[in-house]
């Protein structure tokens, strides 16, 4: 009596038979019926005609026969929605049953049933199970969450079943804690701006109970959870780690691996001397010891991360090279994995291990990738460590004698690098010899390609090296291009090393490639050669034959930035394909990086922000990069020096637009002037008084009462003259618009700031031969809303050659679009001949605003609330000032120094200044006695002022 | 989490498919498909598979594929152990996890994967909890169920459930109350060709079988157990106590279970029980070569090594072998070229050896590896690392249980290179 007597048949009218039995008065043939329906529902045979009968079933207290009806539902419900919808008031009366088995059951397979109509039905059901008294309803209500936030999203966020979940988070049941926080990470997924888990100590603790408790699976969704928290100091991640460290000791090996991760991440935080920080490491090495115990496919994860770990960390497995040896029947993709291993490993301590014995082994085995990479590492043991090297040579010739084609060209290919790392002495010639016995054997391109790079390179020893090269010359074309390129230099080396004997042979080689190719390399190459040797034999000789440099050992590291990124992502896909989670998961949207956290010490942190993190230790590691995401952007920052387009500004209320210069701001400029969007050119002769204000041509709206702006624009037309008062440094007047662009009307500016007010100090030139008026002004959208604040008044007509000297006030409340460069101004000018465009650059100084002067207190934590990848460095060079003088300077412009510490004969400056829409930008300032050199380092929420901060630190220290 | 699973065999049906979450149709597994055919051998699938859409991340055990869909960023351990957890409940179920079980249980495999997974995150996993929920099936039940019409799933909420120990049911009753536990340790080593070991380490299990009635608390204390550097725990076990006093304290779930499971691995603690004397070679052109294996005791603390098997994969132009044994039998499949020769116990007045001849494919070079020997054996009461329980009490309850200890030693991946 089996299950597969359901899936005999003997009769055609099948259904029509099962439909009989579903409407039975007996229970049991009804729950038979169910089971037959269920069986061939797994099989794939489409039973939904017989969805009413079933559904008919559902009304039953019998748990076994409704929890049938419920799988048949939810396969079928999404085809037959109409008819779903008469179970919905089963559920809804399921959902209040006495039972909490049957509660939990009936919202479970509600969230499963994805039918909008019954969606809507779920909603309160689910309100009400996620405050069940009982611990069993609301842990299944909170994944209910989960899915229903898969099928609307919307409706989640519009019932505030979000925040109903995050108090799951505090619930007393460790069971429920687990759940909601597996659901909430599975919504953030989706939503990575969306800060679903905020994590704070209170929180943690929650978490850190409630792992002590739960089932190993929800230990893992809250070890991955804890992961994505950032310590506050080195003691809270201490305490973290001391609480975390008890699961490297469970049974479950993903619980394990989330564990490490957490640990290694937090590591980073702990400083190297602490005793705990060798206990740590020493705890890490058992787990993933035994992780290579498991079954092969988890031993592959294990492997891959380890992989990372290796990396990372070498320390904490540096003894355990022999768990890493490969046994004969390993799957392939293990023994892989562990060789890589290895290699990594392998240092003079333990060369012996592994020495070339072990891999010499594995050279022998039957699967030829296996072998390949076997032999492969062997050359990278030498390349590694020295002392191994000539071991390692013996056995690759061993390895050559046993004339296996592969195992061959593999060791050939090994060779040629073994001897760019260690130039071959005397006592290596006899290898150069059973080298080139092998010779004919090779059909690979790359081992054909090495073998002639070293008959080449060392061509004096070989006797014969011109007939083996020659050799190789008959079937030039047929070569592949490496082979050719390579030929090419090998010939060129041995003519200058032997002109006498050889001058045919280059020339025929370079007649192959020069005219006989179409290869445009090979061709370029070809030239060069040979016009380097028909110009200059000597240079070529000193050129081709230059000593070249030594290649280093690692060359298959993980770039640090993304080595550091995938740590993070320890025991996930990530880390199993070595590439950051935006680079392949499918609908992460927005992924938002994650980055280990730096090194802090909590007792020198409350002193000084100069304890504040400053990437990875140096000498640790390479210089952290900001995270840009691919390695080319790395790249092109490290070139360029600070990164000059970042994330787009998260905290600055900058609105993208259009770019909209020609669009509606100028229509109105240019056309009824009456209705300018500001009364901008009001031109009201208000209160100056001094002023003698010309009226201005067009119907202008008689707005006397004057804008505010307009007044003190004119004050300041009196006292720009006069020359700046205890202002920020005015930088001197550069010609922005040319006369010839103008029509003869030349435009000369600078921007000044003065207690507040900020305005643009123009010169007008009339280089035309008839007279200008009718002038107004507006500007384009910009990055930070500057607007003139007022018209622009030219009091009189210009006539030809005449100057008129202005200052316009200006106000930062206009509309904001981001502009590139940041600092980017576009300007309209208008006067009675024509419409004038140009654009300008203004210093950012301009915006430091009056009360940029942060509280220490506030300065310290917003440092180091600030990401460490926001951080940018600069070098101001050739500004020969002491710490006072830099100090006093800055000021004057809006930038304040909050403390000032000497370190070590340094003075260090830390600095803050505010920008007119309330950016803080946070600056520690290296001022070295005898330097002319200041190092800047800036923070700020929106990375991509610092350049421009930096710009106006120079301009105004410089002047 | 894990969206869908399908169950394939060897020869590529697919014979069950669960979702979790919304369709995913049969045609991902194409993928699967196109990854095992190039992967010469099934061992030799990759376990995670990347597709356009999807990741595959597959098992293989007993003859089986299980291929879970997973759509968004999961931790790939976890859900191999959960595959492995699904596997080991229907071993559990079905007493054997095979094609044949699987399909004629089919509605209660559907019925465990429901229970086992809601929206892709796992809900009970515990055997303790799943047996209450879904009884597993006898004879006796069905007929009892035919008669009474009583179902076979259970609608209470288990006990366990949610309490801080899910892994016990609540209510346990024996007549008979014992416990056992069986400390396996099983050697994985290498030995090259000289005789002397490259690498060995003891992997070690206590797996316990506890009856007992109520809620015991039990303890267990080793002789030494210093020993026990690098281990693994159920979750019963109270971490505190160990890291402590290098006790095993714990309330244990009903029925059999892993306690524990460890390694010894610095080398001169493991004592290699056999050793093997080899003499394979292959002549160069001629279409013949020699074999010859002896094996004997080493150390083995006295005891009888039993149960002793040697596989040799030979190379691939091997056509046949031309063998006398001294003791036990031997084949040869010339198929799969695996030679294995079963021998029983040694006895050391006279060691087991198997000679003769080994016949090539005529023409073909001579194979440049020699093929590694694979051994199998156990000794019985005898921990080779030197574990010994010292005592076991219990608290929290009133009677008197009944309680065993067994030792075994076994060669894990036990591996001889010629």
């Amino acid at each position: 009596m089996t299950d597969s007597k359901y899936f005999t048949t003997t009769k055609k009218g099948e259904i029509f038979e099962l439909k009989a039995e579903l409407n039975s008065d007996k229970k049991e043939k009804k729950k038979e019926a169910v089971k037959k329906v269920i069986a061939s529902m797994t099989v794939g045979k489409d039973v939904s005609a017989l969805f009413p009968d079933v559904v008919n079933c559902m009304q039953t207290d019998n748990l076994e026969l409704k929890k049938l009806v419920y799988l048949y539902l939810m396969n079928y419900a999404k085809s037959q929605p109409d008819m779903a919808i008469m179970a919905v008031n089963t559920f809804v009366k399921d959902c209040e049953d006495p039972n909490p088995l049957i509660r939990a059951l009936a919202v479970r397979t509600m969230g499963c049933i994805r039918v909008d109509k019954i969606t809507e039905y779920l909603c309160e059901p689910l309100r009400k199970c996620l405050k069940d008294e009982d611990p069993y309803v609301r842990k299944t209500a909170a994944v209910c969450v989960a899915k229903l936030h898969d099928i609307n999203a919307q409706l989640v966020e519009d019932q505030g079943f979000l925040d109903t979940l995050k108090d799951l988070i505090s619930d007393s049941n460790p069971m429920v804690v687990a759940n909601a926080v597996a659901a909430l990470s599975e919504i953030a997924e989706s939503h990575p701006s969306s800060n679903l888990l905020d994590l704070n100590p209170q929180s943690i603790n929650k978490l850190l109970t409630a792992l002590n408790e739960c089932t190993e699976w929800g230990q893992i969704f809250i070890l991955d959870c804890l992961a994505n928290y950032m310590p506050k100091d080195d003691r809270e991640a201490q305490s973290i780690c001391e609480r975390v460290t008890p699961r490297l000791s469970h049974a479950n090996s993903a619980v394990v691996l989330s564990a490490v991760k957490v640990l290694m991440k937090f590591m980073e935080m702990l400083s190297k001397d602490l005793d705990y920080y060798s206990t740590l490491l020493k705890k890490l090495a058992p787990p993933l010891v035994t992780l290579l115990s498991a079954e092969p496919e988890l031993q592959y994860v294990a492997l891959r991360n380890i992989n990372l770990i290796v990396q990372k960390r070498p320390e904490i497995l540096k003894h355990e090279m022999k768990v890493f040896f490969v046994k004969y029947n390993d799957p392939i993709y293990v023994k892989l994995e562990k060789l890589d291993i290895m290699i990594r490993l392998a240092s003079q301590a333990n060369i012996a291990q592994v020495s070339a014995g072990e891999l010499k082994e594995y050279a022998t085995e039957v699967d030829v990738d296996f072998v390949r990479k076997a032999v492969r590492a062997i050359g990278r043991c030498a390349i590694k460590v020295e002392q191994s090297a000539e071991r390692c040579v013996s056995t690759l010739l061993d390895l050559i004698q046993t004339k296996v084609n592969y195992v061959v060209q593999e060791a050939i290919v090994v060779i040629k690098d073994i001897f760019r790392k260690y130039p071959p002495t005397s006592r290596y010639e006899s290898v150069i010899a059973t080298l080139c016995e092998n010779l004919d054997s090779l059909d690979e391109p790359e081992a054909r390609a090495a073998m002639i790079w070293i008959v080449g390179e060392y061509a004096e020893r070989i006797d014969n090296a011109d007939e083996l090269l020659e050799s190789f010359l008959e079937g030039f074309h047929d070569e592949s291009t490496q082979v050719q390129l390579q030929l090419l230099t090998a010939i060129v080396k041995l003519f200058l090393k032997k002109p006498t004997e050889t001058q045919e042979l280059v020339q025929q080689v370079l007649s192959l490639a020069t005219q006989d190719s179409d290869n445009p390399d090979l061709r370029d190459r070809g030239y060069i050669y040979w016009r380097l040797l028909s110009t200059d034999p000597v240079a070529a000789k000193e050129v081709v034959l230059a000593e070249k440099p030594l290649i280093s050992e690692e060359t298959d590291l993980i770039e640090p930035t993304l080595l550091d990124e995938l740590i993070c992502y320890i025991g996930t896909l990530a880390s199993v394909y070595h590439k950051p989670p935006s680079a392949f998961v499918e609908g992460s949207r927005g992924v938002v990086h994650k980055s280990l956290p730096p090194r802090t010490g909590s007792s020198e942190s409350a002193e000084s922000p100069e304890a504040a993190p400053t990437g990875a230790p140096p000498g640790e590691q390479p210089a952290v990069i900001p995270a840009q995401g691919d390695l080319l952007g790395d790249l092109l920052n490290l070139d360029l020096g600070p990164p000059v387009t970042g994330p787009p500004l998260s905290t600055a209320p900058v609105q993208m637009g259009a770019v909209d210069l020609l669009g509606g701001g100028l229509d109105s400029l240019m056309g009824d002037e009456a209705e300018g969007p500001r009364g901008d050119v009001s031109g009201s002769p208000a209160m100056g008084g001094t002023n003698f204000a010309a009226p201005p041509a067009g119907t202008m709206p008689a707005n006397l009462g004057g804008p505010i702006g307009g007044g003190l624009g004119d004050l300041f037309d009196l006292t720009s003259g006069v020359g700046s008062l205890s202002g920020s440094y005015v930088a001197p007047k550069a010609v922005w618009l040319p006369a010839m662009k103008a029509k003869g009307l030349e435009i000369s500016g600078t921007f000044t700031r003065q207690v507040g007010s900020i305005s643009m100090d123009l010169l007008l030139t009339n280089k035309a031969l008839q007279v200008m008026s009718d002038f107004a002004i507006q500007f384009n959208r910009n990055s930070f809303g500057l607007a003139p604040a007022a018209p622009l008044q030219v009091h009189a007509p210009l006539s030809p050659n005449q100057t008129v000297e202005i200052s316009l006030p200006l106000n930062t409340v206009g509309s904001v679009m981001k502009m590139d460069p940041l600092n980017n101004l576009q300007v309209a000018v208008k006067n009675n001949i024509d419409v004038f465009y140009f654009s300008t650059l203004y210093p950012l100084h301009i915006l430091f605003v009056e009360d940029g002067k942060m509280e220490r207190q506030t300065f310290l934590a917003t440092w180091k609330d600030i990401p460490n990848e926001n951080e940018a460095q600069f070098q101001i060079k050739d500004c020969p000032l002491n710490a006072e003088a830099v100090s006093s300077k800055l000021q004057a412009s809006n930038i304040f120094t909050i403390a000032k510490r000497n370190v070590e004969g340094q003075d260090m400056l830390y600095q803050s200044l505010k920008l007119t829409n309330s950016i803080w930008v946070l600056a520690e300032l290296r001022v070295q006695p005898g330097n002319p050199n200041l190092t800047l380092s800036l923070k700020c929420r929106a990375p991509e002022v610092s350049q421009h901060v930096y710009q106006a630190y120079e301009t105004i220290l410089k002047n | 989490m894990i969206h869908s699973l399908f169950l394939i065999n060897c020869s590529g049906d697919i014979f069950l498919e669960k979702h979790w979450k919304s369709v995913v149709s049969q045609s991902v597994c194409d993928y699967f498909f196109e990854a095992q055919e190039k992967a010469a051998d099934v061992e030799n699938v990759p376990p995670v598979i990347s597709t356009p859409h999807h990741y595959l991340i597959s098992i293989y055990r007993d003859k089986l594929f299980f291929v879970s869909v997973i759509q968004t960023e999961v931790p790939p351990l976890f859900v191999i152990e959960f595959l492995h957890r699904v596997a080991d409940t229907f071993q559990d179920y079905f007493g054997e996890c095979s094609e044949a079980a699987i399909k004629d249980n089919v509605v209660i495999v559907y019925e465990l994967l429901e229970e086992m997974l809601d929206n892709g995150f796992p809900l009970a996993t515990e055997s303790n909890i799943l047996k209450e929920l879904i009884k597993p099936p006898t004879i006796l039940r069905s007929v009892v169920n035919s008669i009474t019409g009583s179902s076979n799933v259970g609608d209470t909420l288990p006990t366990g459930q949610l309490s801080n120990i899910p892994w016990r049911r609540a209510g346990v009753k024996y007549t008979n109350n014992e416990a056992y536990f069986d400390v396996i340790e099983e050697i994985d080593a290498i030995i090259d060709k000289s005789g002397s070991t490259v690498f060995a380490e003891i992997q070690g299990v206590i797996d316990a079988c506890i009856k007992l009635s109520g809620m015991p608390d039990l303890s267990l204390s080793f002789m030494n157990p210093r020993l026990l550097d690098d281990v693994s725990f159920h979750p019963c076990i109270r971490f505190k106590r160990w890291e402590s006093e290098r006790v095993l304290s714990f309330i244990p779930p009903d029925g059999n279970f892993r306690l524990i499971s460890y390694r010894v691995s610095s080398q001169n603690l493991v004592a290699i029980p056999v050793y093997v004397k080899h003499n394979i070679s292959f002549k160069e052109n001629s279409s013949c070569g020699r074999f010859d294996i002896t094996i004997g005791p080493k150390q083995n603390m006295g005891k009888t090594i039993e149960g002793i098997t040697v596989t040799v994969h030979m190379p691939k132009v091997v056509l046949n072998m031309n063998l006398t044994p001294t003791q036990g039998s031997y084949t040869f499949d010339p198929v799969t070229k695996m030679l294995t020769w079963d021998i029983g116990k040694i006895t050391p007045q006279k060691l087991p050896s198997l000679k003769g001849l080994v016949n090539l494919q005529s023409g073909a070079p001579k194979p440049e590896e020699n093929p590694s020997l694979n051994i199998q054996f156990k000794i019985q009461q005898l921990a080779i690392s030197g574990l010994k329980v010292n005592r076991l009490d219990m608290y929290g309850e009133k009677y008197k249980p009944f309680k065993g200890v067994k030792y075994i030693t076994k060669a894990g991946k036990f591996q001889v290179r010629t």
